[in-house]
């Protein structure tokens, strides 16, 4: 289906809060200004606005697919000399099956809903197509921002070609091999991790390190379940609101066919189940923006940092190997120089690597805090919101024999 | 129509009429005034063909004031059963024992205790208008409370015992307050006296609660977990509701079995309430047998009052089961949610502890604790869900089924009334053709028969319209009860919906300084 959306200037749809400076920096503002669903793929239109020299143009506009995201953050991940930087995580894919299906299989027909349900229950799917939309959307932009606004990656080459190059950037989706040979990798490093810290017994001299790696580890697998159980929460949610639906359209037509006593009583309680139908869909969505994309983020942005850590573990495990060669040269006097040589660079590169991993984490930290605690803000003042509408005292007063709750 | 009727010869007439109170006979006696007469007291007012007494002063039914709207519908007066009437002996016998019910002969409603025991000469003392006096102070003055369920017994033999506490001024109880043990099969029994007597002759009687054997299993085995305690409290408050509900109809009320169970410390055990039992497998081939009977009988109905009636509560039916199944899911889905966020409640506390920045970390427990007393919140709103609405909508299906049910017996009835006139046309045929074949025997036989059939006839219409009466009243008070439950119930949940967003305000206006204070 074919659904060209207009992207809202909203803030409220980025899960991570990049502080304001990145929207407002001219030498290289870059934003995803439209973005339409086809068959099964999302292309979105990138814009660039830059005073950067390297850009022909101080205004760019591309079209870029998920596949593209990817292949830039690969393409930065694989790069040596990004080592010693986290990698902002690449966005997840757009992922539309789950309301797709649930949408065709209200189309299909299901001859127990009444009209009436099968158009609230319509709005409902929509809505969430509409909502995970959006969600997709901000992802890639926010991908895009962090890059932006990196000191180092900014200027990455790669990163040029993707904002300006106005021809399909075919870039190939990994094929089976190369998945497999990605999925190896990982086996290789955790276990190359487990190795060098554990077996050979590398000691971590650097406290600060020692901490945050300590600190990475526990977090990452604390943030991994609080955004399932979230996850759960949220579902609940939906499916509560969902559950509303045919009580109120019953309730509704009690209350027209009742004796008259009960009428009144029964369509008060029929609009009271409306409206919370409302609330707890919108409690769900809210819920899903602020607390589960924000758990999520950090899921995945906490395993860059692990990941970074790793690369530079990796360093100091070749540094060491590198001082042991170089002793065992002097020993036997033999090939001193390129041991020299090979150990000088290790050095420089492990403490390259620390220096900016340190300076990595302290920016990690800070992002964390505050994305949180914008959040978190924004997610109360969101519940409360929604509480006072739908609970005031105002809307049962009518009801006779009710008594107004303390207010 | 009541004022045609003749005083049977008494005497042998009395003994085989018990027997056919079993066919729905008529309930309907006329008034008493024959207290202070003949102490050769006649039969009860109950018995069927024959007017209340001979006694009696004259047909007082004819001038019955039937009035829909008032609450307090029957006077008991009572009809005086002689102490050496051997029938009188089985009081409490499984034997319907009919209640009587006369209907006011004044404007005056005046419910009176009744009894049929040895108490009964007292009424004899008292003069009408006391007897007035004192019901009309008293009318359903009288608190039921179920409560204390207690396990008796091991094993599959366990079974759980509550107290009935019964709170009234009422005089026609022993005491003012008093309470006794009765397991779950009590009530049943209960309900199937009651049941045998009252229905037939168009009273609603409340259903009890239904028999559940997946949860008495459980409760007997002796898991002592969430879900037995919640089926033990479930039935507790539907045996609570079951009593309310009987004792606030004012003929039930007057029923001796009824007070036998709240009353007497001692109760015969209800064996034909059993399932597997002799009496449970007749129950389900009565069932079954009146099921097709239904299908068969085509009432001509004259009176659009009960067509419409009959629709009326057809789709109420319809609507309230659908409602019900939804309010279940709703129930469901809520505990789920309950659930989750308990667990995303621990999950965020841990979060918070791993979390190195110390207002972070604050701010994450705290919004674990939010979570935790909103979890809190979900489990009492599941539980007003369930205790208040679902419950409510459960008894009210069945209780429009037991309004069918009554509308049934009424369609029997006059089947009945039609089948006694058809065979009295049969017996006048016959008749017809034995005179022209001369057999004078025979004859006088067939005139007999006819005669038979005749009052068979007259009583079948007779009992036809006192049962379209008793209906319509009972209709009448039945709505008028449904409504009062419906909107209480309506008020108190809503109520509750808010409650809980107000609850949910005040939570997270304490959570946000803390968000704030993260720095």
């Amino acid at each position: 289906m074919e659904e060209p959306l207009e992207m809202p200037p909203g803030e409220e749809s980025k899960p991570c809060s990049l502080s304001e400076e990145l929207a407002t920096d001219p030498s290289l503002q870059v934003e995803i200004s439209d973005a339409v669903s086809e068959r099964d793929k999302v292309k979105f239109t990138v814009q660039t606005k830059s005073s950067l020299p390297h850009f022909t143009r101080p205004a760019l506009s591309v079209v870029r697919q998920h596949e593209d995201f990817v292949w830039l953050h690969d393409t930065f991940s694989e790069n040596d000399e990004y080592a010693g930087i986290i990698i902002p995580p690449a966005p997840p894919r757009p992922d539309f099956e789950a309301s797709r299906e649930k949408l065709q299989r209200l189309g299909e027909g299901n001859s127990t809903l009444t009209r009436e349900e099968f158009a609230k229950m319509k709005q409902e799917l929509e809505g969430e197509y509409l909502a995970i939309f959006k969600k997709t959307v901000a992802m890639h932009e926010v991908f895009l921002q962090r890059l932006a606004a990196h000191p180092v990656l900014r200027r990455d080459h790669n990163f040029y070609v993707f904002l300006e190059y106005d021809q399909d950037l075919s870039v190939r989706g990994k094929n089976r091999k190369e998945l497999l040979g990605g999925f190896f990798r990982n086996i290789v490093k955790s276990a190359d991790e487990a190795l060098i810290t554990g077996v050979s017994g590398l000691k971590e001299v650097d406290e600060f390190f020692e901490h945050e790696r300590t600190f990475l580890l526990e977090y990452h697998a604390r943030v991994r379940d609080t955004c399932l159980k979230a996850d759960r929460v949220m579902r609940s949610h939906k499916s509560l609101a969902e559950d509303y639906i045919p009580i109120s359209v019953a309730l509704g037509s009690l209350g027209t066919q009742e004796v008259r006593q009960l009428q009144t009583s029964f369509l008060k309680l029929a609009e009271l189940f409306e409206r919370l139908r409302k609330l707890e869909g919108r409690v769900a969505s809210d819920e899903d923006l602020k607390l589960s994309d924000l758990l999520k983020y950090y899921m995945r942005d906490s395993q860059a940092a692990k990941d970074l850590l790793y690369r530079r573990l990796r360093a100091l495990a070749d540094y060491e190997n590198a001082n042991k060669a170089l002793d065992r040269a002097r020993m036997r006097n033999k090939e001193v120089k390129p041991a020299e040589a090979h150990q000088q660079l290790c050095c420089q590169r492990f403490e390259q690597l620390s220096a900016s991993a340190k300076q990595e984490l302290t920016d990690f930290k800070s992002r964390r805090i505050s994305a949180f605690r914008k959040n978190l803000i924004e997610l109360a003042e969101l519940e409360l919101k929604h509480a006072k509408v739908s609970g005031t005292p105002r809307n049962l007063a009518p009801l006779p024999g009710a008594h107004p709750p303390p207010c | 129509m009541a004022a045609e009727r003749e005083p049977p010869p008494l005497g042998e007439a009395r003994q085989p009429e018990l027997e056919e109170l079993e066919d729905g006979e008529d309930l309907f006696t006329s008034t008493v005034s024959t207290l202070e007469s003949s102490p050769s007291s006649p039969e009860p007012a109950s018995l069927p063909t024959e007017d209340i007494s001979t006694n009696s002063n004259g047909p007082k039914t004819a001038e019955i004031i039937l009035d829909d709207d008032r609450e307090d519908l029957f006077a008991e007066a009572t009809e005086e059963v002689s102490l050496d009437s051997p029938e009188r002996e089985p009081i409490l016998s499984p034997d319907p024992t009919p209640a009587i019910t006369p209907v006011t002969p004044t404007t005056l409603v005046t419910p009176r205790m009744e009894s049929k025991s040895i108490t009964a000469p007292v009424i004899f003392d008292r003069s009408r208008e006391e007897i007035e006096e004192e019901a009309n102070g008293d009318v359903f003055d009288i608190e039921i409370n179920v409560s204390d369920p207690e396990k008796v017994g091991d094993g599959m033999n366990a079974y759980m015992a509550y107290r009935v506490t019964t709170k009234t001024s009422l005089s026609m109880f022993h005491k003012n307050e008093f309470s006794v043990k009765r397991r779950f099969s009590d009530f049943l029994g209960l309900h199937s006296k009651l049941a045998t007597k009252y229905l037939h002759v168009g009273y609603i009687v409340p259903p009890a609660p239904e028999k559940s054997i997946v949860g008495m299993t459980k409760v007997k085995v002796g898991k002592e977990d969430s879900s037995s305690t919640e089926f033990v409290e479930k039935r507790r408050a539907a045996l609570e509701r079951y009593l309310q509900r009987t004792v606030k109809h004012p003929t039930l009320l007057q029923d001796p079995d009824l007070r036998q169970f709240l009353e007497s410390s001692e109760l015969p055990r209800a064996v034909n309430t059993q399932a597997l039992s002799g009496a449970g497998i007749l129950r389900m081939v009565n069932k079954a047998a009146d099921a097709v009977n239904k299908m068969t009988i085509k009432m001509n109905e004259s009176d659009a009052w009960f067509e419409e009636k009959q629709q009326q509560f057809e789709n109420l039916d319809q609507q309230l089961r659908k409602l019900h199944a939804s309010v279940e899911a709703l129930v469901c889905h809520r505990k789920e949610l309950s659930a989750n966020t308990a667990a995303f409640a621990k999950s965020a506390a841990m979060l918070g502890n791993s979390e190195d920045h110390t207002a972070l970390s604050r701010a994450l427990s705290q919004l674990a604790e939010v979570e935790e007393k909103i979890d809190q919140l979900h489990q009492e709103q599941a539980f007003a869900d369930f205790y208040v609405f679902s419950e409510l909508l459960g008894d009210y299906i069945r209780l429009i089924a037991a309004v069918k049910g009554v509308l049934d017996h009424r369609m029997k009835c006059w089947q009945k009334w039609q089948d006694a006139q058809v065979t009295l046309q049969k017996k006048r045929e016959a008749e017809a053709k034995l005179q022209l074949a001369n057999k004078p025997d025979k004859l006088q036989q067939a005139k007999d028969e006819i005669k038979e059939w005749e009052t068979k006839v007259q009583q079948g219409e007779r009992d036809f319209e006192q049962i379209s009466k008793t209906i319509r009243k009972e209709v009448g008070r039945f709505e008028k009860e449904r409504v009062k439950d419906f909107k209480t119930v309506i008020i108190k949940y809503l109520e509750s919906l808010v409650q809980t967003q107000q609850q949910l305000i005040k939570y997270w206006e304490a959570f946000l300084p803390e968000a704030k204070a993260i720095a």
